[in-house]
C-alpha cells in the first residue's frame, strides 16, 4: 500500500479501517541468503539496500525485542555531515545526500527536516580548526559556512552574547543539517524492506553463530537455528556481547549517553546549535521539545540510564549559552548504549569468520549514518568489497596503524 | 555514584575520572618478539563485559589515587575498591 | 429531556464566599484572607490553601486550557501534579512559566496567569478546526503524507506544524530568579507523606534515626487532607497535623514539603526539588527559587500513593470531567466543586465516596452511574448500577451526560461536573528509575511495583497496591522498623492508630463499548480510534503504540493515560495487559526547570576563570585578554595611538628580537619529580632519553601517548639528581599529571618517585631577547653566574633575586631569542613583574602577550596545540628521531605501526605566500598550483599562520605529504570556505635564525 495525501484522505473517509500492517510480523524460515543481527535503524537500512539496490531480497532482519526500540529511537536525531577526516567525510556526506531523498526513496515521511546546524567558536584557536573542518567539507563536496559574531548576532540573538564565559565569537554552519524524526526511520525502512520480500523477525534474539571450517552458517536464536549464506551483525551497543559469541573482542566499550527533551514550547529554535566548550547541543521537535544532549556520562555501562552529575552538567551548559530556557521544564531524561570505538569511529566490515560481516562501533554518531551506513553494509554484504565512501572503517585499523580520529583522543574511547 | 575510597571512605564520584579496563595496568614487554600484537591488544582489544567490570578511576578532585574499582555494568553495583598502586605491586610480586 | 444550560441551573448551594459561587463550606483555606488573581486579565479571588484550579473552579471558571493537538477546550482532570489539561502561563515579563498546572500552583496576592495555545481567546480558539479535521489527523497520518515535493517540507508544510505545535511560550528572557543546589545525607529517606509516609517518618523518627519526610505538595498530609476517613477518633487530616507537629519536634526529623523526589539514582542518591519561591509572587529576597538537592540515602522507603484512573467514553474531555476523586478533593480539602450538579461514572466503591463526600458538602449528586449490576445502594441519590456513560455534551463545558442504563434505555442527565472512577494505578515510578519492571496484581488490576528496586528501596501504602488507610499505616510502620533496624536502630512496637480498613478490589473497567472518539490521553489527543489504528497498522508493542500514538508522552508522562491504552491494545492483540507490557518511567518525577539543573551555573559562573599572579597588573596595562582553557592570558598590550591589534603585536615582537620583553608564561604546567628512580621514570614517560641529563641542565622532551601519537611537548629541567621539573603545555597540564600518575602508580609501582602539580605554585615569566641577560643581572642576586659561560643555554638552576627571594631559572627560549625563564613563589609574581618592568626601562621593556608569543613561535617553527593536535606523531612534527629505540617508553611500539609510518606521510613545513602582500590562513588546504581542488587532491593543511614582522609576510606552519622532501616547491593554499586562494612557497619550518645562533649568544 503507497502511502499518499490522497491515501490518508480516502482512508479517514472510510474510517481509516483500510490500513493494514506497516510491516509484516514474520516468523523465521529455515533458511536466508542475509541474516541481519539487530532491528534497529542500521539493521533495517541494510536490509531495506540490500533489497533495493542489490537484489538480495531474501533476507530477514532478526531483532531481540521490537524493531526501533534501541539507539534509533533514543537520539537526539540530529543529522549533519560536519566531519573534519577523508576517513569520514565522504561517508557522511553520502548519509546527508541519502537522507535528502529518503522520504521518497522509501514512501514514508520521516520529516527529515534541514534546518541547518551551527557549531558555535569561542575562540582564534577553535575558529583555525572549524576552518580547516569546513574547507575539508567542502572539499568533499558538503556545504559549510563560517558565520562571524554579527551573523551570529542577526540569526539567533537571544543567545548569550554579554555576560558568557566563553563568548560567541562565531559560528560554523551547515545548512543543510537538521533533524529526522528518529522512530520514522525505523518504520519506515521496515516497511520499504518489507515491501520487497525481507521478513522482519521481533523477539527472536542471537544466541550464537554456528561455524564450520571458519565459515559461518547461520546463527541459533531464541526461536531456533537460522541458516544464512551471510550473517550481518548491527547491534550498536552491544556489539561486544554479540561478537563475543563469536569468540571476538572488539576495540569498543559500551557506554551511556543521555538525553533530555522540555516540555512542549512555541517555536524558539529553528535549528541546531552545538556549544562544543559546554557540551551541550539543542535542537526542537516539531512537537515543540527542546531535545537536547551532552557528554557521555564516562563509564563502561549497559544500563541504559544515567546519573545527576552529567545531567547538571548539561544543563548548566544550557544556562550558560542559553539564559532564557531556564524556565522551560525538563520532562524526561534517559540514557541510551553507545558503541564507543578506540578512535571515535565506526566499522564496517568483514571478520576472521567467512560470512560474518561487522557494522559496529558508532559512538554517539550512528543516527545521522543511518542511511550510509546501511547502504555500505548492504554492498559488503552484497559484494564482498567494501564500499568506496566506507573503505577506512577496517577492523583491522588499530593493528595497522590507520586510526580515523577525529577529536584526537586516542585509544580511550570516553574522550571521543 | 559513590565510590567507597579506601583511604577517605565513601565520596561522590564525580571527584573521580575514569580511564578503562583495568587490564590497562598488564602493560606488555616491550621486548617480546610478539610486542606488536600484545601492544595491539592491550591498548584497542577489550572485553567490555555487561556485569562485574574492573576499571581504573582517577581521584583528580582528591588524593590524586588511582583506583581499581570492581563495578557491574548493568546494576552500577560497586563491589570492591582497591588502590591501584597496590594491586599493581601485588600482580608484580614473585609467586 | 430539556435541553437546557447547565450554567442557568438554581444553585444548590450558599456561596460561603463572596463572589466564588462553586465555594463549599469547610476546607483547608484561610478564609480571613482574600487573595486576588486573574486569569486571561480577568480578575477573580481565592484563599490562602487553594490552587490556581481550585479557586478557578470556586469562581466558576471549568475552561482552563486547550489540548494540544485539536484545541479542544479543556479544565483540570485532576487536583495534582499529575494534571494534563489546566496548564497556564503563569506570572508574566521575564518570569512567565509556560505549561504550568494549575491543579499544583499555589495561590498567591496577585498571581497573574494567561491561558495558553490557543488563538485569539481560550474560549474562541481558531486552531479548533483541528478538532473538525480530527478523522483526516490520526495517530501517525503525517508520516503517510507531506511528502511531495520534497522541498515542500521545510517551506510549506513543516513551518505550519511548527507554528500550530507546543504548548506554552517562553518569555526569551533570562531567568531572573537564583537556583542553588544541595546534598543531603539520611537514614531514612521518607517519599510521601501521606498515612503511609507520615507513619513510617513518625516510626523511624522516634527511633532515632536521621529521616527526611519529603513531600511534592504544600501541605503534608497527601491523601488524608482530601478525605474524611478518621484515624485514631479524630480527622485523618488533624491526624496528619498533629503527627508533623509531632515530626517537627523530633530533632532527627527534616520535613520538606514542596520538594519532589525526581528521580532514583545510583547507590541511594535520589534527586529532590525543593520550590522555595513558586509560591510567592517572587522569592524573597536573598532566597534561591527553587533548589536541586541530592539526597544521599541509606534506606528508602516510597509512600508516593496512587493515581486515580479516568474512564474512556465518548467526549470524556470537556471541561467539568474529572477524577471523581479530584471532585473529591476539591469538594474536602479545597471546599470547591466544579459546578452545582455533580454525576459520578464508577466502577468501584470508591466512586460511591466521591458522591458521599459531595453530598455532604451540599453538592446535588444528579447519579451516580456504577458498571457494576450489582453496585450499592445510596439513600439520598440515585445510583445506577449497570449503567455507562456513553456521551457527553457541552461545547466550552459539560452540559449533558448520555448514559446507557442496565436495561439498554438511554437518558440523558443535566449535570456540569462529572466524576470518573476507574479505580486506582499506584505510583511506581521511582521503582522503575533503575529499569526494575512494575508486576500485575489481579486484585487491584493494577502494576505494583515489582522486580529489582533500586538499592535500599521499600514501598509502602498504596504505592505498594495497600489502598486502604490501615493498610497503608501498617505498611508504613513496617517497613521503617525493617529499615531502621537494619540500620541498628530499635523501634517501639507502636500501637497503630485505629484506621478503616476496609477490603479494596478494583474490577476493571478500562472504556465503554463502542467509544471511538473517546480520550486516553487527553493532552496530545490521543482516543480509542487511535490505538486501534496502531493494532491495525502492527504498532502493538507497548513502545510502539506510544511512539506511534504518542500516547503517554505528554506532559504527565502517562500518568492518566497509560494504562487505559495498554488495556484496549491488549484486548485488541488479544493478551493480558502484563503479557503486553509496559512502559519505562523515566526521571524526572515531574518536570523540573532547567535553570534548576543549573543552579548557580550560568553566565560568567560556567565555568571557573583562573587567573595568574600578575593578572592585575596586566589589567593595569590595559591588556586584552584571552581565553586558554579556564585561564585567561594577555593576548596583547595595546599602546596610545595602536588601533589595531596587529599594531601591538607587530611593536611586542619587533621589540623583543631588538632588545627585551617578558610575557607571562605561569600557565604552563609544572610537574615536580622527585626520587631516586625519577630519571628512569622520566626514560619512560619520554620518548627521549632523560636518564643521562646532567644536573643544573634542561632538556625538550616529547611524550607519546600509548598509541604512539604525540600527547605534549615540553621541558624536564633537572635540580638535583633525585628532582626534576616537568614542563607541559597550558592546555594539557591535567592530562598529563593524570598519564604521569597513571603510569607511576599502576605501571611502576615500585619505583621510588613522587609527583606533585606545581602549576599554581610557582609563577613564571619568560624574559627574551639580545638584552634578556643585561636585565636579569639587575635582579638576580650577585652571588649566582648567570653569565654565557656560567649559565650557558639550556641550563638550569635555582637562584635568589632582588636580595635572597628564592627562584628557579631556566635559559630556554620559544621565542628563538636568548631568553630565559624566571620562576618564583606564585604570591611574589606580580612583584616581580612590576621589578622585572622597573629593572627593564633601560632596555624599553616590552611586555608581550600569547599572540606575541604565537608569532614568534612560528617563526621559529616551534610547535604548540595546533601542531600537538592528538593526530600527529613525533615524525609528523619532524620530531622522528627524537623517539628512542633504546629503551622502553610509553608510546614506542605501536608509534612504529605501518599507518603511521606511511613513505607518503604528513611532515611539518614552513610556508609563505608567493607574493609576500598576500594572506594565508591556518586551515587551509594544500593543493598542487594547477589540477582540481578536492578532497581526492588534498596533500595538507596549514596549522598556524601569522604575520611576522621580522619577515615582513605573513608565515605558516603545516602539515605536507613528504614535506621534508618538498622544499622550494610552491603549491595551492585553498580556503574555500573563507573564499581563499593564494600561491604559497614551501619552506623550513625554522624562518628565524636556523642555526640557533641568537639563543646561544
Amino acid at each position: 500500500m503507497t502511502y499518499s495525501g490522497f491515501r490518508v484522505i480516502r482512508e479517514a473517509l472510510r474510517g481509516d479501517l483500510g490500513w493494514g500492517p506497516a510491516w509484516r510480523d514474520a516468523d523465521p524460515k529455515d533458511h536466508y541468503d542475509v541474516v541481519i543481527v539487530g532491528g534497529g535503524g542500521h539493521g533495517l537500512a541494510t536490509a531495506h539496500y540490500l533489497a533495493s539496490r542489490y537484489g538480495v531480497t531474501n533476507v530477514a532482519v532478526i531483532e531481540k525485542g521490537w524493531i526501533g526500540g534501541g539507539n534509533v529511537g533514543r537520539n537526539t536525531t540530529i543529522i549533519r555531515s560536519n566531519y573534519l577526516l577523508d576517513g569520514n567525510e565522504p561517508f557522511y556526506e553520502m548519509s546527508l545526500k541519502l537522507w535528502e531523498g529518503l522520504e521518497q526513496d522509501i514512501n514514508y515521511n520521516a520529516m527529515v527536516s534541514q534546518r541547518g546546524i551551527i557549531n558555535l567558536i569561542h575562540s582564534d584557536a577553535q575558529r583555525d580548526a572549524f576552518i580547516r573542518r569546513g574547507n575539508a567539507m567542502i572539499l568533499n563536496g558538503a556545504d559549510a559556512e563560517l558565520l562571524d559574531e554579527a551573523a551570529m548576532r542577526r540569526e539567533y540573538p537571544w543567545l548569550n552574547y554579554e555576560d558568557a564565559r566563553f563568548p560567541i565569537k562565531g559560528g560554523l554552519a551547515q545548512r543543510r543539517g537538521g533533524t529526522v524524526r528518529h522512530d520514522a526511520v525505523a518504520w519506515g525502512y521496515a516497511r520499504a524492506a518489507d515491501r520487497r520480500g525481507v521478513d522482519i523477525i521481533q523477539n527472536c534474539e542471537v544466541t550464537g553463530f554456528r561455524t564450520k571450517n571458519g565459515n559461518c552458517l547461520g546463527v541459533d536464536t531464541s526461536r531456533g537455528f537460522i541458516g544464512a549464506g551471510k550473517v550481518g551483525v548491527a547491534v550498536a551497543g552491544n556489539s561486544s556481547r554479540v561478537m563475543a559469541l563469536a569468540g571476538m573482542r572488539l576495540p569498543i566499550e559500551s557506554h551511556v549517553l543521555q538525553a533530555f527533551v522540555t516540555e512542549g514550547l512555541k517555536p524558539i529554535l529553528p535549528g541546531v546549535i552545538t556549544f562544543g566548550a559546554g557540551h551541550f547541543y539543542v535542537s526542537q521537535s516539531d512537537k515543540g521539545g527542546l531535545v537536547f544532549g551532552g557528554d557521555i556520562d564516562g563509564y563502561n555501562s549497559y544500563a541504559q540510564r544515567g546519573n545527576l552529575p552529567v545531567v547538571e552538567d548539561v544543563c548548566e551548559g544550557g544556562m550558560a549559552i542559553m539564559p532564557m530556557i531556564g524556565r522551560a521544564r525538563l520532562l524526561r531524561m534517559w540514557g541510551g548504549i553507545m558503541d564507543m570505538s578506540m578512535d571515535g569511529s565506526p566499522i564496517i566490515d568483514r571478520t576472521h569468520i567467512d560470512g560474518l560481516y561487522l557494522n559496529a562501533g558508532w559512538c554517539y554518531g550512528g543516527f545521522k549514518a543511518t542511511p550510509a551506513s546501511g547502504l555500505a553494509f548492504a554492498h559488503l554484504l552484497a559484494t564482498n568489497a567494501p564500499h568506496d565512501t566506507a573503505k577506512a572503517y577496517r577492523l583491522n585499523r588499530f593493528e595497522t596503524g590507520h586510526m580515523i580520529d577525529e577529536k584526537g583522543m586516542g585509544n580511550q574511547p570516553n574522550l571521543h | 555514584m559513590i565510590i567507597d575510597h579506601p583511604l577517605f571512605g565513601p565520596r561522590d564520584a564525580s571527584e573521580f575520572v575514569y580511564l578503562g579496563d583495568a587490564s590497562l595496568m598488564d602493560r606488555p614487554d616491550w621486548k617480546s618478539e610478539t610486542a606488536a600484537q600484545d601492544f595491539h591488544a592491550y591498548a584497542y582489544l577489550r572485553d567490555n563485559p555487561a556485569g562485574p567490570h574492573r576499571e581504573l578511576w582517577f581521584h583528580e578532585g582528591g588524593d590524586r589515587s588511582w583506583l581499581v574499582i570492581t563495578r557491574d555494568t548493568v546494576t552500577h553495583e560497586i563491589t570492591r575498591v582497591e588502590l591501584a598502586r597496590d594491586v599493581a605491586r601485588k600482580q608484580r610480586a614473585p609467586q | 429531556m430539556k435541553d437546557t444550560s447547565a450554567e442557568g441551573d438554581v444553585r444548590q448551594i450558599e456561596p460561603a464566599s463572596p463572589g466564588q459561587p462553586n465555594r463549599l463550606p469547610g476546607g483547608r483555606l484561610d478564609r480571613a484572607t482574600t487573595l486576588p488573581f486573574t486569569f486571561d486579565g480577568k480578575a477573580y479571588s481565592g484563599h490562602p490553601g487553594d490552587t490556581l484550579a481550585s479557586a478557578l473552579l470556586a469562581n466558576g471558571v471549568r475552561l482552563m486550557g486547550r489540548s494540544f493537538k485539536y484545541h479542544r477546550p479543556r479544565g483540570p482532570l485532576t487536583a495534582g501534579s499529575e494534571e494534563p489539561n489546566a496548564l497556564v502561563e503563569l506570572r508574566s515579563g521575564a518570569r512567565r512559566e509556560p505549561n504550568t498546572r494549575a491543579t499544583t500552583a499555589e495561590l498567591y496576592h496577585g498571581l497573574v496567569a494567561t491561558s495558553q495555545n490557543r488563538w485569539p481567546s481560550l474560549r474562541f480558539d481558531a486552531m479548533a478546526i483541528n478538532d473538525r479535521l480530527s478523522p483526516f489527523l490520526t495517530a501517525g497520518f503525517y508520516y503517510k503524507t507531506f511528502m511531495w515535493p520534497a522541498s515542500f517540507w521545510e517551506k510549506l508544510y513543516e513551518p505550519i506544524i511548527r507554528r500550530a505545535a507546543g504548548l506554552g511560550a517562553l518569555s526569551m528572557k533570562p531567568d531572573p530568579d537564583e537556583y542553588d543546589k544541595g546534598f543531603k545525607h539520611c537514614d531514612l529517606l521518607v517519599i510521601g507523606s501521606g498515612p503511609a509516609g507520615m507513619m513510617a517518618a513518625l516510626t523511624a523518627g522516634r527511633s532515632g534515626a536521621d529521616v527526611i519526610l519529603a513531600d511534592e505538595d504544600f501541605e503534608m498530609g497527601g491523601r488524608l487532607l482530601s478525605e474524611t476517613f478518621s484515624i485514631a477518633d479524630q480527622s485523618g487530616a488533624d491526624w496528619a497535623a498533629q503527627t508533623v507537629a509531632e515530626l517537627s519536634s523530633l530533632p532527627n526529623v527534616r520535613l520538606m514539603p514542596r520538594t519532589t523526589i525526581i528521580g532514583a539514582f545510583d547507590h541511594g542518591i535520589y534527586g529532590a526539588v525543593e520550590r522555595l519561591g513558586d509560591h510567592l509572587a517572587q522569592p524573597a529576597q536573598g532566597t534561591p527559587r527553587q533548589v536541586l538537592w541530592r539526597l544521599t540515602t541509606k534506606r528508602t522507603i516510597l509512600a508516593a500513593g496512587a493515581t486515580e484512573r479516568p474512564i474512556v467514553f465518548n467526549n470524556n474531555d470537556r471541561p467539568g470531567i474529572m477524577g471523581a476523586a479530584a471532585l473529591r478533593t476539591y469538594a474536602n480539602r479545597f471546599a470547591v466543586t466544579a459546578a452545582p450538579r455533580v454525576a459520578i461514572f464508577t466502577c468501584n466503591d470508591d466512586g460511591h465516596r466521591s458522591a458521599a463526600d459531595l453530598h455532604a458538602k451540599g453538592v446535588k449528586i444528579a447519579a451516580v452511574i456504577d458498571t457494576r449490576p450489582d453496585a450499592p445502594r445510596a439513600t439520598d441519590y440515585e445510583v445506577l448500577a449497570g449503567a455507562k456513560v456513553t456521551d457527553t455534551r457541552g461545547r466550552l463545558g459539560l452540559t449533558f451526560a448520555e448514559i446507557a442504563l442496565a436495561d439498554g434505555a438511554a437518558r440523558t442527565i443535566e449535570v456540569g461536573a462529572l466524576g470518573m472512577a476507574g479505580g486506582w494505578n499506584p505510583n511506581v515510578h521511582l521503582t522503575c528509575h533503575q529499569r526494575g519492571r512494575p508486576v500485575w496484581d489481579d486484585a487491584i488490576a493494577a502494576f505494583v511495583p515489582g522486580g529489582t528496586l533500586p538499592p535500599g528501596m521499600v514501598v509502602a501504602g498504596a504505592a505498594a497496591g495497600a489502598l486502604s488507610t490501615h493498610g497503608a499505616l501498617s505498611q508504613g510502620a513496617e517497613a521503617a522498623s525493617a529499615a531502621v533496624s537494619e540500620l541498628g536502630n530499635r523501634t517501639d512496637p507502636d500501637n497503630l492508630p485505629e484506621a478503616e480498613d476496609a477490603p479494596v478490589a478494583q474490577t476493571p473497567f478500562w472504556y465503554v463499548t463502542g467509544a471511538d472518539r473517546a480520550w486516553l490521553d487527553q493532552q496530545n489527543d490521543v482516543t480509542v480510534k487511535d490505538v486501534k489504528l496502531s493494532h491495525r497498522e502492527g504498532f502493538r508493542a507497548v513502545e510502539h503504540l506510544k511512539r506511534y500514538t504518542t500516547l503517554g508522552m505528554a506532559t504527565d508522562q502517562g500518568k492518566t493515560s497509560n494504562m487505559a491504552g495498554l488495556a484496549i491494545m491488549a484486548e485488541l492483540a488479544g493478551k493480558t495487559i502484563p503479557g503486553l507490557g509496559t512502559t519505562m518511567f523515566r526521571p524526572p518525577y515531574t518536570p523540573v526547570p532547567i535553570a534548576t539543573f543549573a543552579g548557580r551555573i550560568k553566565g560568567r559562573a560556567f565555568h571557573p576563570t583562573r587567573l595568574t599572579p600578575s593578572h592585575y597588573w596586566a589589567k593595569e596595562q590595559g591588556a586584552v585578554f584571552v581565553e586558554v582553557g579556564n585561564w585567561l592570558r594577555a593576548q596583547w598590550f595595546p599602546e596610545p595611538g595602536e588601533t589595531h591589534w596587529r599594531q601591538s603585536v607587530d611593536r611586542e615582537v619587533a621589540a623583543t628580537r631588538a632588545s627585551v620583553g617578558i610575557c607571562d608564561c605561569t600557565t604552563l604546567g609544572k610537574i615536580d619529580v622527585q626520587g631516586t628512580d625519577a630519571a628512569v621514570f622520566l626514560n619512560l614517560i619520554y620518548a627521549n632519553g632523560f636518564a643521562k641529563l646532567p644536573v643544573g641542565r634542561v632538556r625538550y622532551g616529547l611524550m607519546l601517548r600509548e598509541d604512539g601519537i604525540a600527547l605534549d611537548d615540553g621541558t624536564a629541567a633537572r635540580l638535583a639528581e633525585d628532582h626534576f621539573i616537568v614542563t607541559t603545555t597550558t592546555a594539557n597540564a591535567g592530562k598529563v599529571y593524570q598519564h604521569m600518575e597513571f603510569v607511576r602508580q599502576c605501571l611502576v609501582p615500585d619505583l621510588d618517585v613522587q609527583l606533585i602539580s606545581t602549576t599554581e605554585a610557582w609563577a613564571q615569566y619568560a624574559v627574551a631577547g639580545p638584552n634578556s641577560r643585561a636585565l636579569l643581572r639587575k635582579v638576580v642576586d650577585p652571588a649566582f653566574d648567570i653569565s654565557n659561560e656560567g649559565f650557558p643555554f639550556m641550563a638550569c638552576g635555582e637562584v635568589t633575586i632582588c636580595g635572597g627571594l628564592r627562584a628557579r631559572l631556566f635559559r630556554i627560549s620559544f621565542s628563538g631569542e636568548l631568553a630565559y625563564e624566571l620562576a618564583v613563589p606564585a604570591r611574589y609574581g606580580d612583584a616581580l613583574m612590576r621589578r622585572l618592568m622597573a629593572a627593564g626601562q633601560d632596555f624599553d621593556v616590552t611586555p608581550y602577550g600569547t599572540e606575541a608569543l604565537g608569532v614568534m613561535r612560528i617563526e621559529k617553527g616551534h610547535v604548540a596545540g595546533n601542531e600537538l593536535n592528538g593526530t600527529t606523531t613525533a615524525a609528523n612534527l619532524g620530531l622522528g628521531r627524537m623517539v628512542s629505540k633504546k629503551k622502553d617508553c610509553i608510546g614506542s611500539i605501536l608509534s612504529e605501526r605501518d599507518g603511521l609510518n606511511a613513505p607518503d606521510d604528513l611532515r611539518l613545513v614552513g610556508l609563505k605566500p608567493v607574493d609576500p602582500s598576500a594572506k594565508i590562513t591556518a586551515g587551509g588546504h594544500l593543493m598542487a598550483t594547477d589540477g582540481p581542488v578536492d578532497a581526492a587532491h588534498d596533500q595538507g593543511y596549514v596549522t598556524s599562520a601569522a604575520f611576522s614582522p621580522t619577515m615582513g609576510s605573513m608565515i605558516g606552519l603545516a602539515f605536507l605529504r613528504r614535506g621534508a622532501d618538498r622544499l622550494g616547491e610552491r603549491l595551492r593554499l585553498v580556503s574555500p570556505l573563507t573564499d581563499l586562494t593564494v600561491e604559497v612557497e614551501i619552506c623550513s619550518a625554522h624562518f628565524v635564525d636556523p642555526e640557533g645562533v641568537r639563543l646561544r649568544a
